[in-house]
């Protein structure tokens, strides 16, 4: 099973300093699964995707994609990127671009995608995420949902094998929420390879097909939602979900 | 009046050599402030560049971005008249007697003179885009030098272009100086003017006048440049606005 994974991480850690953030992470994402994080602010959710993808460098253990240490000499990291998207939490969409040149820059300067069908992929995924009309607009005329579709179209249009969100609705107000988690869930069905940063509990529980519960840089506890969510084993989970049930 | 006859003489009389000190003034402040943003644009890219895990471009770049510092603090803490005598005279010391062209060696101060501020600006402006643009560009594969040709260097030139258009304005203040070692700027055949006619005060003031047209057009041109950059603030719904092609129908307020 394992020599499957799409992502696997093991013992991996990273210290800030001596701020130790993330403890021996073990886990492993399958090819058309979601995988959800869960976990209180600060628990290292954030650093262990920014870790997979690269944009921080682990202090120890190991990422494997396909099987292929990331972290080794002569990995190609470009190639890796582009077939391991992100989405964050406060979008990232180039400034200078519009709508449609966002979702084609990385295929033109990243793949060596001629223009035209660049421009044909980025329009494809654009089309998707519902954001057609508004391919001419600039980031900073659109709203925040709308923002974060774009964004979403711009990582798909790399055509990766996972993609990474990092809380993609949790910058954006309550109305805006659904319709990029509507956006996800559609993704998900589709069979799209996800691992979800997030504090949307009802997503987490009814979408993904592992749930991942992080704290103090460990993994607390994982399962299926149904194991997470209806009955957890941990003290902790225990605490942190009647927390967000309250709320 | 008699002032205003003076003035009318005076551009009836030197008109070719006004227009000759304009040109050139024009000339070597725009060519000066274009190579300098040049030189700040490569050194603000050098310095901001991340450092290499190789030891030996490690230590090359540590060693040019050393070299930049030296030559901004150097060339922004003396004056430019000073600037020019030591590089116009060192050339002629250094060969024995050999002087560069005199319109070159005022673009060159010149252009060296403004890289040295250019290279603040420009390393300002790229330190205060958003660190987000970064990792939006990393995410997809993107590397350092694409990111920078693509994404920032375009927002980094939006951002400083009214800085370096008071740098233009300066520099065709500052081509005055250059007359200490003979370039025919404006400034330059005031003088040869005043030594002609002995008219000093009213001289002076058909250049000061002269300088203002040319500082105050260049303004308003640069403005109305600015403004066109900052784009249009609207833009054209493709298609229909309901969006019936996407794929995926939004659902409001799902959660
Ligand atoms: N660049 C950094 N330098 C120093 N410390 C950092 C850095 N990035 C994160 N940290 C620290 O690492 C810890 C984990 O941060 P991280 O952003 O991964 O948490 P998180 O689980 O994503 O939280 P949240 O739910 O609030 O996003 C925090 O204590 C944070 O202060
Ligand atoms: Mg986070």
């Amino acid at each position: 099973m394992a020599k499957d994974a799409i992502i696997q991480l093991e013992h991996l850690q990273k210290q800030f300093g001596n701020n130790a953030v993330l403890n021996d992470i073990n886990m492993a994402v399958y090819p058309g699964q979601t995988v959800s994080i869960i976990g209180a602010s600060g628990s290292g959710k954030s650093t262990m995707l920014r870790c997979i993808n690269r944009l921080e460098t682990p202090s120890g253990g190991r990422i494997l994609f396909h099987g292929q240490d990331v972290q080794a000499r002569g990995f190609k990291l470009a190639d890796y990127r582009a077939r391991v998207g992100m989405v964050f939490q406060s979008f990232n969409l180039f400034n200078n671009m519009t709508a449609l040149e966002n979702c084609m820059v990385g295929q033109i300067t990243v793949q060596g995608v001629n223009r035209q069908q660049a421009k044909e992929r980025a329009m494809q995924y654009l089309r998707k995420v519902g954001m057609e009309p508004y391919i001419h607009a600039k980031p900073r005329q659109l709203s925040g949902g709308q923002k974060q579709r774009v964004a979403i179209a711009r990582a798909l249009a790399m055509q990766p094998e996972v993609l990474l969100f990092d809380e993609p609705t949790s910058a954006l107000d309550p109305q805006m929420v659904g319709e990029v988690l509507a956006v996800m869930r559609a993704l998900a069905e589709e069979g799209l390879t996800m691992l979800v940063v997030t504090h949307e509990m009802a997503f987490a529980r009814d979408v993904s097909d592992h749930v991942i519960f992080m704290a103090d840089g460990v993994i607390a506890e994982e399962g299926t939602p149904a194991q997470l969510f209806e009955s957890p084993r941990e003290e902790k989970t225990k605490q942190f979900l009647s927390r967000f049930l309250q709320q | 009046m008699a002032f205003l006859r003076d003035v009318y003489t005076i551009l009836v009389e030197y008109y070719p050599q006004l227009l000759a000190g304009v040109k050139n003034t024009l000339l070597i402040a725009l060519t000066g402030t274009v190579a300098g943003l040049l030189i700040g644009l490569l050194t603000g890219v050098v310095r901001t560049a991340p450092l290499s895990g190789n030891p030996m471009l490690r230590a090359l770049h540590k060693i040019l971005n050393a070299i930049i510092a030296v030559y901004v603090e150097i060339f922004r803490g003396t004056p430019m008249m000073v600037q020019a005598m030591v590089i116009y005279w060192g050339y002629a010391f250094a060969t024995q007697g050999n002087t560069l062209a005199l319109l070159p060696s005022g673009i060159l101060i010149v252009s060296i003179n403004t890289g040295a501020y250019m290279a603040e600006i420009v390393r300002g402006g790229i330190i205060s885009i958003d660190r987000g643009q970064f990792e939006g560009a990393m995410s997809i594969g993107m590397s350092h030098t694409q990111t920078m040709l693509r994404v920032i260097i375009p927002q980094v030139l939006r951002n400083i272009l009214p800085a370096v258009s008071n740098e233009f304005v300066i520099n065709i203040k500052d081509t005055s100086v250059l007359n200490v070692i003979g370039v025919t700027e404006l400034y330059y055949f005031a003088g040869i003017i005043k030594r002609q006619n002995f008219q000093t005060f009213q001289t002076y003031m058909v250049v000061c006048v002269l300088y203002f047209i040319m500082t105050f057009t260049i303004t308003c041109l640069l403005r109305f440049v600015e403004r066109k950059l900052e784009g249009k603030d609207t833009y054209t719904i493709f298609g229909s606005q309901s969006s019936s092609k996407a794929q995926i129908q939004i659902r409001n307020g799902e959660g």
